[in-house]
């Protein structure tokens, strides 16, 4: 794999893999874990668990009291992530571990931690950790511009997120803003499990990919494989959070959690590994 | 820095000095957008003030009086104590001006649905009110420990047709109410307003909630002249979000002799960590929408707030307000519950008045200017305080607060039998 090499971040390591990945005809699976749940340990376990079984690019979660963009799963295990004394430093410990898988690595945030510690000691410490970059979740382009002159300092990718109700306006804006590839809410909401991966979200990556966005990755309510190869067939990546942290909320003894994490992972795998070949369908899977 | 060509009571969002702003998911950009062109067509628009004012006069009651309370006063060092009557609403607060104004909005916008966070249950009664008077559905968030320790709000919001929805998430109060508030809006923001019940949150919300209450200062700026023949030399309001503060502050903003005072919830004492006093125990940071002074650990994380009154009881403040303490132009004091129960029972006795315990905190900082300015050699101190609510609601609170409760009463719960 490319894009980190020993810990090391190269620059670009995300759009680079996702670009590797168009040439072998197929979307990125991109997975979501928020850090401290059940631990910080536990987190790069579950994150190696994700890498083994087919995820290409991780997005580490920092837990923050406030998640109004995220759903019942992901709230509680990042309640249970504070309640453990999950810190901010956590998450570089954790991005240094995974990264040294040799994915890319970003850092899904809210952004009031990192204005607390410093836009330009965050960039530089997520930097050297060997993190990609940031995907921030309630910080628009309109209000990032300190964070945007310290990921160009530092080489990161700036992940914004585009929804449904954008206008062709802020589709532009936002496409030029971000680099690493541009979020699309399927559907206006929360994260979650859905039945259904929003109708709108097609037309969306197309609206977002004529706006200039380069690379255009899905995510929101992804949970099955039927579902991740509809979206790998006309997004860049697909992006999956509360299906990969659900197997992790159980009773079950820890290294079972991780086996079903796997069993979940690879699925959602074939899902995007099959969704450009042949007349689409996964072969194993019915919807 | 302000915008020196506007003065400071017509001061414009998105930014406040160095506070406000729009920190929020880019799904709501476009309703937050909306909303701001609808509420900049409607300012100028004579039918939408007309029936603004209709409703403030026919349905609310405004104007309310201000009433002159000289033997409470007689604790204040010797001032004359003004109240602005904000409890004779309808609905029982400030909470009213700010509801029906977006009401109109919202039909303007031609939306069917609104919601709302509550803490003490006025913005939510308040709410529930406006949705029964012109047919909205209404949906109220409100954190599991407030509907305990306002329960018989929550009853009058299920009176009035609303859907009461306890938020068991986080720290059960106001702000995870507003967390979930976001949830549901990011869902249904097509069809669904939120409305707002506060000067915090996303712009144009801090602007446009300051400007439905500013009728709070401009009629009592009015009173006051009419009453007296001049300005006071002081004002003093609660501050939880800081609607009804800003509300009375903004007609004498630019009055530059009257001093500003806001009352934040001091809770148990701000060395205990137990309360609600951003601009003692905060810090500037984002929460909810906005930037502003916001209680946060060194890592950023909110951290609870703590107040009796739980209208009070929030992490952060309208962004106006930072703006306003950072330009020095107005004073954030904390106010303990322990001298708000002394003001709450002083009004009661001495005026035939029951205040909100919100209120009642501004009452305790009315007792403090009175005395300080009495201390400094003052003579002829006027002071005008905002009374935000009245205490019907919070009779329960104050009867365990007190012991008045009857040892041989059988009491169902949280003191329903009240």
């Amino acid at each position: 794999m490319s894009g980190t090499v020993g810990g090391v971040r190269a620059p670009h390591a995300t759009s680079a893999r996702i670009d590797e990945l168009a040439a072998e005809g197929r979307a990125a699976l991109i997975g979501y874990l928020p850090v401290g749940y059940p631990s910080v340990e536990g987190t790069v376990q579950a994150a190696t668990a994700l890498v083994e079984s087919g995820v290409d690019i991780i997005e580490l979660g920092l837990p923050y009291t406030d998640p109004v963009m995220d759903g019942p799963v992901i709230q509680r295990a990042v309640e249970h992530a504070l309640a453990g004394g999950t810190r901010v430093r956590d998450v570089f410990t954790a991005v240094e571990a995974v990264a040294a898988l040799g994915v890319p690595v970003l850092v899904m945030t809210y952004w009031n931690p990192v204005l607390r510690y410093g836009v330009e000691a965050f960039a530089r410490d997520l930097a050297a950790a060997g993190g990609a970059g940031l995907i921030t979740a309630d910080l628009i382009p309109d209000e990032a511009g300190e964070w945007i002159a310290a990921a160009d300092a530092h080489g990161l990718d700036k992940v914004f997120l585009v929804a449904p109700s954008s206008t062709p306006e802020r589709l532009r804006l936002t496409a030029a803003a971000s680099r690493g590839f541009v979020y699309a809410a399927s559907t206006m909401g929360v994260t979650g499990v859905r039945a259904e991966v929003g109708s709108r979200a097609e037309e969306l990556v197309a609206a977002t990919r004529a706006a200039g966005g380069e690379h255009v990755c899905v995510g929101l309510g992804v949970s099955t494989a039927a579902q991740a190869a509809q979206v790998g067939r006309y997004a860049d990546g697909v992006i999956v959070g509360s299906a990969f942290v659900r197997p992790l909320l159980g009773d079950e003894p820890w290294e079972e959690r991780l086996e079903n994490l796997r069993t979940v992972t690879r699925d959602l795998a074939e899902g995007v590994r099959t969704a450009r070949a042949g007349d689409g369908t996964t072969g194993q899977v019915t919807a | 820095m302000p915008d020196a060509t506007r003065s400071l009571q017509d001061q414009q969002g998105p930014y406040f000095g160095d506070f406000g702003g729009r920190f929020v998911p880019e799904a709501l950009i476009a309703a937050l957008d909306e909303l701001e062109a609808e509420y900049r067509k409607a300012v100028v628009d004579p039918t939408f003030q007309e029936e603004l004012a209709r409703l403030h006069r026919e349905y609310t009651g405004r104007p309310n009086p201000l009433t002159e309370v000289p033997r409470f006063a007689e604790h204040a060092g010797g001032a004359r104590v003004f109240l602005k009557r904000e409890d004779l609403n309808h609905t029982g607060s400030h909470k009213i001006n700010n509801v029906l104004g977006q009401a109109l909005l919202v039909k303007r916008m031609g939306k069917k649905r609104v919601i709302a966070e509550t803490g003490a249950g006025q913005h939510g009664v308040a709410t529930a009110t406006a949705a029964a008077l012109m047919d909205l559905e209404c949906v109220v968030y409100m954190g599991e420990e407030d509907t305990e320790r306002q329960a018989l709000n929550v009853a009058r919001m299920r009176l009035l047709g609303a859907t009461v929805v306890p938020v068991t998430i986080g720290s059960r109060t106001l702000k995870d109410a507003i967390n979930e508030a976001l949830r549901d809006w990011v869902a249904n923001v097509d069809t669904t307003h939120y409305l707002l019940g506060t000067v915090t949150g996303p712009h144009p919300f801090p602007e446009m909630v300051r400007d439905f209450h500013r009728i709070i200062g401009e009629e009592a700026r009015a009173q006051i002249l009419d009453r007296i023949g001049r300005l006071p030399d002081a004002l003093a309001a609660c501050v939880g979000g800081g609607s009804n503060a800003l509300g009375l502050f903004n007609a004498f903003l630019d009055d530059k002799d009257v001093a500003l005072y806001g009352f934040e919830a001091g809770g148990e004492g701000v060395p205990t960590g137990k309360h609600a006093a951003r601009f003692s125990g905060g810090a500037p940071g984002v929460l909810h929408g906005a930037r502003s002074y916001l209680m946060q650990d060194e890592d950023g994380q909110t951290l609870p707030s703590h107040s009796i009154s739980a209208g009070l009881d929030y992490p952060s403040v309208g962004p106006a307000h930072s703006w306003l303490h950072d330009l020095g132009r107005a004073t954030y004091e904390p106010v303990t519950d322990v001298e708000a129960m002394e003001a709450f029972r002083l009004l009661c006795r001495t005026e035939g008045i029951i205040p909100a315990i919100e209120s009642a905190h501004a009452l305790a900082g009315a007792l403090r200017i009175g005395r300080e300015a009495q201390a400094a050699g003052k003579e002829d101190t006027v002071i005008l305080v905002n009374l935000s609510g009245r205490g019907d609601k919070d009779v329960a609170t104050a009867a365990r607060w007190f012991d008045l409760i009857d040892a041989d009463t059988v009491v169902d719960g949280e003191g329903s039998s009240l």
